[in-house]
């Protein structure tokens, strides 16, 4: 493991934006070619409920500015959704245009538009005055973000308290930056500050900040803490150095891409890389580990292609880059030469019984172990759960996730959770997360008895009730 | 492979397609180039008095993304020196003697002048001279150009100073800009002209600078109206092709008519003919794209031909002026109904909500077959978020048939081409126009209980 052995020049060819800007011809020829649709399934299908079809046609107009307030006004996070949104799922899958031709690209236009709103540094929202009601927010994450955002335009003192040096949660730290830069997460998080929003970093609840201090000094209090760690994997050879967590991997490379993409050099990348995992997360690592130069990047993953749950265009991309994966693969001991990883012990795996999830189980086949060199091993096989923290709220928790109800109030009164430490079901994405926000935000307004628009006919006022398995990855990868 | 030679006033062109008067056909050297790639004529741009230019002298009319819809200009006639001009004429008709060589002069309002400049023209062995009563600008406040076509009176009168002098046919360009078209062109023909040609360029502003307020084209800081041109002013010009060609004193007269108007393609091209153009003048979409669009004018002009089995050219001019009629004179019984192809459909409800706010009310919205209320259309969306009911599903629009009054507007938004289409179903009633009611039951036709009484007699039932 050691320093990328690239020329700056193609690491920085690297680690830009994979989506160059739309020039204003680019996207008035886009935007031209939408058809306006009425009761348009691209809105249906944006779980923030974007205006779609309003926004492209203002960019047409030359109202860009418009645009931009129109994806505000549904989704504060829309700047970053703009680039990680998983649109071909969402709004550009339900496209009208998709059957025989070609989808609007929905997801670039509305970077466009907010790239336009930020780089004017326009203000298109006036919050309302002061209520007096005050709200502490857990986690400046999108969740946290959209919630203290929307709770200031109603005129609610809104304090978010976040752990990390930097806001933004996995807009800052877990999103490739070939997907979106730093200065993008950090620009959104100006914008809800300027809404009102005080933003208090390098503050973690539980540990400098009393949590029943938050209940009492607060009218309520949302833990939008987002999740934690990647977990270890429970095999021999953990601790060799050159063993990483997939999400430290990933905020090595923002932060290097913070200071300048020169800084890329201060992340070690090994020239063997072994990434456990097959979700999105785990895409996002290796295809960093190619891009940083390693020779041979390997996905291992104890069951088949079907089951892996990064998207099928992810898994496509992360092929394209040169990745191998290594399905019915689990790493059963990490081998070391002088405290440094030099190789993973693999066994293969059969697939037996479905099991509770309706996965047929892996089962390993009995002398089949195989050593994959590695002199680097990054885990990407999920993230802990923060406990701790819903303990020291008393919460109820299920399946290690905050227990809510669909307007996403917890087991305590003044508490709520929004985001991924409340997912229990659903897509854990940054636009469910900055719904999520929306609706907490609502919900304590009304608790509080504050003046709260009533619903639009049909606006939903909780979370759907949605019956898929859950998809648990939170990353957005770098491909589609 | 259909002949495609046309006679016009006497002149021959191997095809009926012209290079109308204007910047493409401003030297020797464009039409040269123009006549190696095909072009059948050409019409050189209007000689005549001395002229300065302005820049900028053009503006666009674009429409999402598209450009050049249409062409805005306040260039003048040529101004290039009359001899240089009348010299490269000599030069071109000597070198392309099968091409119509036609050249369009200006000058001042009386006798000699005009005398002389027929004269001149002659001198180069031109096929024709074109009278531009047209130009909207420039020429026009120094009473000529369109001064002189608005006024059927200096229309008729000119061109019988020019027809008395002139040994060559004379074709007169009439302007758009006049509420009555057949005015000026019964006017050409009482003097004689031997030819019509239309439309010219119709006044225009074509835009306003939001930045600037200045307006488009911006002649330091000042602008004013142009002629317009180019694809979107087609209609009006099939227009007035139309009423010209169908008139009974020019079709009395037996002169031929040259087209013009937003003639694009070889398909603009046959709507001319068919409306009885018998040759056709190109201007905007040569500026657009050259000379070289000739190959696919006279190649999917002449495929047309064959696919309907027609030998000439000729043979389609005017084959549609028969069915152009007066309102009174339409059918009132003939009945169409949209039908909407649900395999092609692709629910982006265009016509639904043209229909409902635009329109008459005879499309609902279904899911499985069932009209929802539009009104529950959000509370829909909400269930559909919610997770209750088939994920996905998307209302499909339906029409109502009984209900449809058949305005052809659903089909005219549908994206989709082929999906909804106009259905001819059989007569409700006996064949009946408003002028036949007039005669018949005039009372129907002035007063509203007549009138209502008719329908329920009738089984008219408007909702």
């Amino acid at each position: 493991m050691d320093r990328s052995p690239l020329p700056l020049e193609q690491l920085q060819a690297a680690f830009t934006e994979t989506y160059p800007r739309y020039t204003e011809n680019e996207a008035f020829v886009e935007a031209s070619r939408c058809l306006y649709c009425f009761d348009a399934p691209c809105i249906k299908a944006c779980p923030t409920d974007i205006d779609v079809p309003t926004f492209i046609r203002k960019i047409a107009t030359g109202n860009v500015l418009g645009a931009a307030t129109t994806i505000l006004e549904s989704n504060l996070m829309g700047h970053t959704c703009g680039r990680v949104c998983p649109v071909d799922e969402l709004c550009v899958g339900a496209c009208v245009l998709g059957a025989e031709h070609r989808p609007i690209a929905i997801g670039r236009l509305q970077r466009y538009a907010t790239d336009h709103l930020f780089a004017t540094g326009a203000m298109p929202f006036e919050p309302a005055p002061p209520t007096g009601k005050r709200v502490a927010v857990v986690g400046a994450g999108p969740a946290g973000l959209s919630c203290a955002g929307e709770l200031a335009k109603l005129g609610v003192e809104a304090h978010v308290f976040e752990r990390s040096e930097l806001p933004g949660g996995l807009s800052t730290y877990g999103i490739v930056v070939m997907r979106e830069p730093v200065a993008v997460a950090l620009e959104e998080v100006e914008f809800v500050k300027r809404l009102g929003v005080q933003v208090h970093t390098g503050v973690e609840v539980g540990e400098d900040l009393d949590p029943q201090r938050l209940v009492s000094e607060f009218d309520a209090v949302v833990i939008a803490a987002g999740t934690g760690k990647v977990p270890r994997l429970g095999v021999p050879g953990e601790d060799l150095e050159g063993v990483t967590d997939a999400l430290d991997f990933i905020a090595a490379t923002k932060m290097a891409e913070k200071d300048g993409l020169a800084h890329l050099y201060d992340v070690k990348v090994g020239r063997e890389v072994i990434v456990v995992g097959a979700g999105n997360t785990a895409v996002d690592a290796a295809t960093i580990a190619r891009r940083l130069g390693a020779d041979r990047v390997t996905m291992v993953y104890r069951r088949g292609l079907g089951d892996m749950p990064a998207y099928d265009h992810e898994v496509a991309f992360v092929r394209n880059e040169g990745v191998d994966i290594r399905l019915l693969t689990q790493p059963v001991e990490f081998l070391g030469e002088g405290g440094r990883v030099v190789g993973v012990r693999c066994v293969r795996m059969a697939l037996g019984e479905p099991d509770a999830s309706g996965r047929r189980s892996p089962e390993p086949v009995p002398g089949s172990e195989f050593v994959l060199p590695a002199d680097q091993v990054v885990l990407a096989i999920g993230q802990e759960k923060r406990l701790g923290l819903f303990a020291a709220f008393g919460l109820e928790v299920a399946h290690g996730y905050v227990k809510t109800d669909a307007e996403l109030r917890t087991s305590h009164p003044k508490v709520f959770a929004a985001g991924d430490c409340a997912r229990l079901t659903g897509h854990a994405l940054t636009v469910t997360a900055a719904q999520d926000g929306k609706i907490a935000a609502k919900a304590i307004a009304r608790q509080l008895g504050l003046d709260v628009p009533a619903p639009a006919p049909g606006e939903p006022t909780g979370r759907p009730i949605l019956t898929q398995p859950p998809v648990r990855e939170q990353v957005g990868g770098v491909g589609g | 492979m259909a002949d495609l030679t046309t006679v016009f006033a006497g002149v021959r062109s191997p095809n009926p397609f012209w290079l109308a008067s204007a910047p493409p056909t401003n030297t020797a050297y464009q039409i040269n180039k123009a006549f190696e790639y095909g072009w059948g004529g050409a019409v050189w741009k209007t000689i005549g008095d001395p002229v300065l230019n302005v820049c900028n002298r053009y503006g666009a009319f674009e429409m999402g993304g598209q450009k050049l819809l249409a062409i805005n200009n306040v260039e003048l006639i040529s101004d290039r020196p009359l001899a240089v001009n009348l010299k490269e004429i000599a030069e071109v008709k000597r070198l392309w003697p099968d091409r119509a060589v036609v050249v369009s002069a200006m000058v001042s309002s009386n006798p000699e002048a005009w005398r002389t400049i027929v004269q001149q023209i002659e001198d180069t062995g031109a096929d024709a001279i074109e009278l531009n009563y047209g130009c909207p600008h420039g020429m026009s406040e120094r009473g000529m150009g369109a001064a002189v076509g608005q006024v059927p009176e200096y229309c008729s009168l000119i061109t019988s100073w020019v027809t008395e002098v002139a040994s060559i046919p004379v074709i007169v360009k009439l302007t758009p800009n006049v509420t009555d078209i057949t005015k000026p062109a019964r006017a050409a023909v009482a003097g004689r002209a031997n030819g019509l040609s239309l439309i010219n360029t119709i006044n225009s502003i074509v835009g306003v600078d939001l930045d600037s307020f200045e307006l488009r084209p911006n002649i330091g800081g000042k602008g004013g109206h142009g002629g317009y041109a180019g694809p979107a002013v087609k209609p009006i010009a099939l227009h007035m092709l139309s009423q010209v060609a169908i008139d009974p004193e020019v079709k009395a007269a037996g002169v031929p008519i040259s087209g013009m108007g937003g003639v694009q393609t070889w398909r603009d091209a046959a709507e001319f003919l068919l409306l009885g153009a018998t040759t056709v003048q190109v201007c905007t979409a040569v500026m657009h794209y050259g000379f070289r669009l000739i190959e696919d004018l006279t190649d999917g002009l002449s495929n047309w031909l064959d696919s309907k089995g027609i030998c000439s050219v000729s043979e389609v001019v005017g084959a549609s002026t028969h069915r152009v009629s007066d309102f009174g004179d339409l059918d009132l019984s003939f009945k169409t109904v949209a039908r909407i192809d649900e395999d092609k459909c692709i629910q982006c409800n265009l016509c639904y909500v043209a229909c409902d706010e635009g329109a008459h009310q005879c499309i609902d919205l279904t899911v499985d077959g069932v009209r929802i209320d539009p009104a529950a259309l959000a509370a829909d969306r909400a269930s559909l978020k919610a997770g209750v009911g088939p994920q996905g599903r998307k209302p499909q629009p339906k029409v109502r048939e009984e209900d449809c009054v058949g305005c052809d507007l659903c089909s005219l938004v549908c994206p989709v081409e082929g999906c909804i289409t106009m259905v001819e179903v059989p007569p409700e009633r006996p064949s009946v126009t408003w002028n036949e009611l007039v005669r018949t039951r005039p009372d129907v036709t002035t007063d509203w209980d007549a009138m209502n009484a008719y329908r329920a007699e009738m089984g008219i039932d408007i909702h």
